[in-house]
């Protein structure tokens, strides 16, 4: 007996995604012995910050019961738009101000999405489709179209700012940016907030049923509001690190990437129907994507093909459960 | 089958409502700049412009009524475009006899029409036989074919097309524009689907409640498969009018669409959780549209913020058809 | 003031309750002492609900004065009355299918606690000390979607209990059990009335709850007309009362000697839901199908009509063979099927009730692929004249009928189709009691055209007066056929039980 492991071990979307990942990683090194590096992997953790920190806001949502689509321009309208304040106002600034505002105006952009989806009760995949547009069409309308590539200075020193660089022996040269901190306490902190506070759990119990949240005193609309701030405010960290990391204030980036942040979480395991999602499943789902963005010319395909196998990865990833929880309810009768 | 329509009930219909706002628009752009707005040209040019995305529209009506959705229109659409043009460009010249390189377009047509058909098959069998909700099936969907399309042509745009393939998205037929032709018949064929056949009403009884549509032995995965397959026959028409009007093709092209769509269809009162949604409602949002993007257009209003005030309009229209204010009232008092 | 009042926990003075112009509740009183039980009766519509609705805060009376635990209530919310300790159950038991169970029971406690954090020890402990007091065993970690009803019901009370309720109101409390079922959570409401814990229950199926029970209300047209001591209730009492007149069951007249045979099922076999079911059905006959919850009633009736597939067996109507698991199959050979859920599986609530009815004959009215509107309307509509459905406008929503009505809505669609088998899951569920009779009229009605008709129920009066034959399930088989004329409720309720 194997007790240590959850019940559901071996059907969990998790463990695929794992197996997937494992897989790939196996053939890739057998086709290219280079590939299983500490250079790959810190190209790919590189990779990985933005659309981690998408995704842990993405899979919130998700959890919640709704879907987001307008996040990338809220991390982009917060980035283009903080970098253009500060540059006008105080090109000095040290930039965890510059950071701290880019998020603040994520977290007003999710309020916004929050109180249409919160208290006026609009489909969430209707508003934020709408609010993406808005967020988008006044940023490039009323703040500015151009890429700014004359970042405060203090930007770019975040950007040269590495945890750990250097070169193995054998020749492979590897660095971890301080943008890879962000990822990480994103991450503990999303994970102490959903396992270990009542707002947390609140989020969880509304994606499993509104009506009973409701009944037992949750105070849903505040609840689901709170979430589209907190993404909205993620989307704004995610949006700063990529002008950063990038030394780039670019208003055209990022939108149009949330559809492969919301398949990584999927992937993970995040159901649509709201209530059900993890951080390692959704670090998992990240894990793959990037690697598929990043490294599929490895064994074999060509990079032109990308699409086409990220949109087959969602479909097994997430039409094996469908299929088998349909299979499952026919046997039940 | 409301057999009788009351006069009580036209008024009050959003469909109604939406007659009020294009007129509205028409009548203030026509006022706003009278010799501009009103000219020949400028209403020629409407009517080539919104035909292509008007069908993505109505693609997006069939799939709404379900409770679904289509998010692989575009996608579609272009994979279409692109297998046709390829079909145009490898086997047909420009300086072939047009009745040549008009046989070639047929096939060509016809390849296009054959790949919105599999598409649409594609993502009706993931819908009804394995169970995937419609946003993730025609997520994934529209990734694989936006995907073979971008490896057919390695991102770049195919072009080079005989003359003859202006017919489709160019040319005027008795004066009128042939995209325009074309979205009139698909936008007539819609409703007598929706309206007159048993199979509009299964697909309308099944939005309104799956489960009661099984109960009553309703079969269920091939009206999702026919209503999938529509979806991606209107696309790839919808494509071939892109790819004449652009005269290439591209995996990227007409990316805004789908947003676009959504909203026409969500702006002519098709209700989102399926059940509801009227033709007539969607077409009148659609001119609304083109009334209003076209006077922007001579204001200068750019781009960008053409796009502000769609999302703007998507929301406002939710408000005010879901009666959110009175929600919000209601939510601070007890309800009743 | 007399000692009763003071001593009250509930205690609701002249209530009355007005919703745009329509009275709900007309200067009810009504009273809960502590570690009573209390039994709610009323027909659909006689203000029950309403009433349980002012008591646990979700609407505000009208006029009249309320009292909880001895403190006046002028204003009164959710939150202010389940800190006062009224805690509802409702039918659907407002439990989280996602998490666990020690958070289920334990969320509320920790919410009406002001808690920020969570912490998974209390929670566990809050838990498994409310499991104990009802001596119950539930996996504290299971998923809560992973339980059987019996038991969601269970961790919906041991939620109550975690919140210090002192009063546990429960919806329909029994619909979804197993005779044993009841039995257990009988026992539970006596341990929880010794420790002073009152309860209400609120029901239309007052058989069992009767047994426990102190006091009987019941309110009839928002107003209350009975009163009373629970012993000088009985079934047939309390009908009186809720309907205000005696509905006299006629028994069902009998089947047409040498009518043939129409359906006959042989050796279905699905396995883990039910076995070897044979059985035939006479043309003109109502047959009973009964058994407690889980005896796979249901499961048998929806393999009968093609949405379950069966492993083995072989169903033939009128000698023709029906391809199994396929409802479109089955309704081709002119099998009905009327749900048990109408809300969620008979009707198509925000559709009009004319499309309710002709849904079922699209096919019938189509040529060249267009429908022929007017006839299909047409035909629609005489059928809902004749069951006789009362409404204004047949393009309104068919929300907006009461029950009775839904329920000849879903049976017009079906009769449309001219059915020679006619299975009816619970056909007087959520159906008020006079309405109720005239379903059964229907029935027997249909079954003397020579109509087959099944009655899948567990309501043993419905089955009495309408069905012929009584097949008894248990475990998935058919352990007992009874002759429905020389059968007593008495009888009934005991080889189920048995």
């Amino acid at each position: 007996m194997t007790n240590w492991l959850p019940k559901d071990f071996w059907t969990r979307n998790e463990t695929l995604v794992a197996g997937v990942i494992v897989l790939f990683c196996v053939i890739a090194t057998i086709s290219d012995p280079r590939f299983f590096t500490i250079t790959t992997v810190s190209d790919l953790l590189r990779a990985a910050i933005v659309i981690g920190i998408l995704a842990v806001g993405a899979m919130l949502v998700l959890v919640s019961g709704g879907i987001d689509v307008s996040f990338t321009a809220i991390a982009v309208f917060a980035m283009y738009s903080s970098t253009v304040l500060f540059l006008a106002i105080w090109p000095d600034a040290p930039w965890p101000l510059i950071f701290a505002v880019s998020v603040g105006f994520g977290a007003l952009l999710g309020a916004f999405n929050g109180f249409f989806i919160a208290f006026l009760g609009l489909p969430t995949l209707i508003v934020t489709l709408g609010t993406l547009s808005i967020f988008r069409g006044f940023l490039l309308t009323f703040i500015g179209s151009q890429r700014i590539s004359d970042l405060p200075p203090s930007m770019r020193d975040f950007s040269r700012g590495v945890l750990a660089r250097g070169t193995t022996e054998a020749g492979n040269f590897y660095s971890i940016p301080w943008a890879a901190l962000a990822l990480l306490g994103v991450i503990v902190l999303t994970w102490v907030m959903l396992k270990k506070t009542m707002l947390g759990r609140s989020i969880y119990a509304i994606g499993g049923s509104v009506e009973s949240a409701r009944r037992i005193g949750i105070n849903v609309k505040w609840t689901q509001f709170f979430v589209y701030v907190y993404v909205g405010a993620l989307a704004g960290l995610a949006g700063i690190i990529h002008g950063s990391v990038g030394r780039m204030a670019d208003p055209f980036s990022l939108v149009g990437l949330e559809l492969s942040v919301i398949a990584a979480v999927v992937l993970g395991g995040a159901r649509l129907i709201g209530g059900y999602g993890t951080l390692t499943g959704t670090m998992l789902g990240v894990a793959l994507i990037v690697i598929v963005q990043n490294s599929l010319i490895v064994v074999g395909i060509p990079t032109t093909w990308q699409s086409v196998t990220i949109g087959i990865l969602i479909l097994l990833g997430t039409g094996v459960p469908a299929y088998r929880a349909k299979r499952a309810a026919a046997r039940a009768g | 089958m409301t057999t009788r329509i009351s006069t009580r009930d036209v008024t009050t219909a959003p469909e109604f409502r939406l007659l009020v706002i294009a007129v509205f628009v028409f009548g203030l752009m026509a006022v706003l700049s009278p010799e501009r707005f009103l000219s020949t040209q400028n209403l020629t040019s409407m009517a080539f412009q919104f035909p292509e995305f008007a069908i993505l529209a109505l693609a997006m009506t069939i799939a709404m009524m379900t409770g679904g959705i289509d998010l692989s229109v575009v996608g579609v659409a272009n994979l279409s475009a692109v297998v046709a043009a390829i079909i145009l460009t490898q086997y047909s010249n420009a300086d072939m006899p047009a009745s040549q390189s008009a046989i070639w377009l047929a096939i060509a047509i016809a390849a296009a029409l054959c790949i919105g058909a599999t598409a649409g098959l594609v993502n009706g069998a993931l819908v009804a036989f394995f169970g995937l909700p419609p946003i993730l099936a025609t997520l994934g969907s529209g990734l694989v074919f936006t995907g073979f399309a971008i490896a057919m042509t390695g991102g770049s745009a195919v072009m080079g097309f005989p003359s003859t393939v202006a017919l489709i998205g160019n040319a005027t037929l008795f004066g009128i524009p042939v995209p325009l032709i074309l979205f009139a018949v698909l936008a007539v064929v819609l409703h007598l689907i929706l309206t007159r056949t048993a199979f509009g009403l299964r697909v309308t009884m099944y939005g309104a409640n799956p489960l009661a549509a099984l109960y009553a032995a309703i079969d269920i995965n091939r009206m999702l498969l026919k209503v999938y397959v529509i979806a991606g026959l209107f696309s790839s028409i919808a494509g071939l009018i892109v790819m004449s009007r652009a005269n290439s093709a591209k995996a990227d092209y007409g990316s805004s669409y789908l947003l676009l769509a959504v909203l026409i269809a969500v702006l002519g009162g098709v209700n989102p959780y399926g059940g509801y949604g009227r033709v007539i409602g969607v077409v009148l949002a659609v001119l609304s549209m083109q009334f209003l993007s076209s006077g922007l257009n001579m204001l200068q209003v750019s781009n960008f913020a053409r796009e502000l005030i769609w999302g703007a309009l998507l929301i406002l229209v939710m408000v005010i058809n879901t009666h959110a204010v009175t929600a919000l009232r209601g939510s601070f008092r007890p309800k009743t | 003031m007399s000692p009763d009042h003071d001593t009250a926990f509930v205690d609701l003075r002249a209530i009355t309750k007005r919703y745009a112009g329509v009275t709900a509740l007309d200067s009810v009183d009504f009273t809960v002492q502590p570690g009573e039980a209390v039994c709610l009766a009323g027909e659909n519509g006689s203000g029950k609900s309403t009433l349980i609705k002012i008591i646990s805060g979700v609407e505000p009376a009208t006029a009249g004065t309320i009292r909880i635990a001895g403190q006046d209530r002028p204003y009164l919310n959710p939150r202010i009355s389940a800190a006062a300790g009224v805690m509802v159950i409702f039918q659907d038991f407002s439990l989280f299918p996602n998490l666990s169970v020690a958070e289920n029971i334990a969320f509320a406690t920790q919410l009406s606690t002001h808690q920020r954090f969570f912490k998974a020890k209390a929670v566990r402990d809050i838990a498994s000390a409310a499991l104990d007091r009802i001596g119950v065993r539930i996996d504290l970690d299971a998923r809560v979607e992973t339980l059987p009803v019996a038991q969601k019901q269970l961790v919906a009370i041991c939620r109550a209990l975690a919140s210090r309720a002192q009063l546990i109101i429960m919806d329909e409390p029994t619909t979804a059990l197993t005779e044993k079922e009841v039995r257990r959570l009988q026992g539970i409401i006596r341990m929880l009335k010794d420790e002073g814990v009152a309860v209400i229950f609120v029901s239309h199926k007052l058989g069992e709850v009767l047994a426990v029970s102190e006091k009987v209300v019941v309110l009839r047209n928002g107003k209350k007309v009975a009163e009373g001591p629970a012993s000088e209730f009985d079934t047939q009492s309390l009908t009186y009362h809720m309907t205000g007149r005696d509905v006299p069951e006629v028994p069902p007249s009998d089947v047409t000697p040498g009518a043939e045979t129409l359906m006959q099922v042989k050796g279905l076999t699905k396995a883990g839901s039910f076995a070897d079911i044979s059985f035939d059905l006479m043309a003109g006959e109502v047959l009973g199908i009964t058994g407690l919850l889980g005896c796979g009633r249901t499961s048998v009736a929806k393999a009968l009509f093609g949405l379950v597939s069966p492993d083995a067996g072989s169903i033939t109507v009128a000698g023709r063979p029906v391809p199994l698991g396929d409802p479109q199959a089955a309704s081709l050979a002119r099998i009905g099927y009327v749900p048990e859920d109408r809300l969620t599986e008979g009707l198509f609530l925000s559709q009009s009730i004319l499309r309710n009815v002709a849904v079922g004959r699209l096919d019938a009215h189509s040529s060249g692929g267009f429908l022929d509107m007017t006839r299909l309307a047409d035909e629609a509509a005489d059928w809902l004249r004749r069951l006789k459905v009362k409404t204004p406008d047949v393009n309104a929503p068919v929300q907006s009928l009461s029950g009775g009505n839904q329920q000849r809505v879903a049976l017009a669609r079906w009769l449309s189709r001219a059915p020679r088998v006619l299975l009816l899951n619970g056909p007087s569920v959520g159906v008020d009691v006079g309405s109720k009779a005239d379903i059964h009229d229907i029935i027997r009605d249909l079954a003397r055209q020579g109509i087959g008709i099944i009655v899948i129920s567990d309501d043993l009066p419905e089955l009495l007066s309408t069905c012929h034959r009584i097949l008894v399930m248990r475990e998935g088989r058919i352990i007992d056929a009874l002759d429905g004329k020389s059968l007593t409720e008495d009888d009934l309720a005991h080889r189920l039980a048995s």
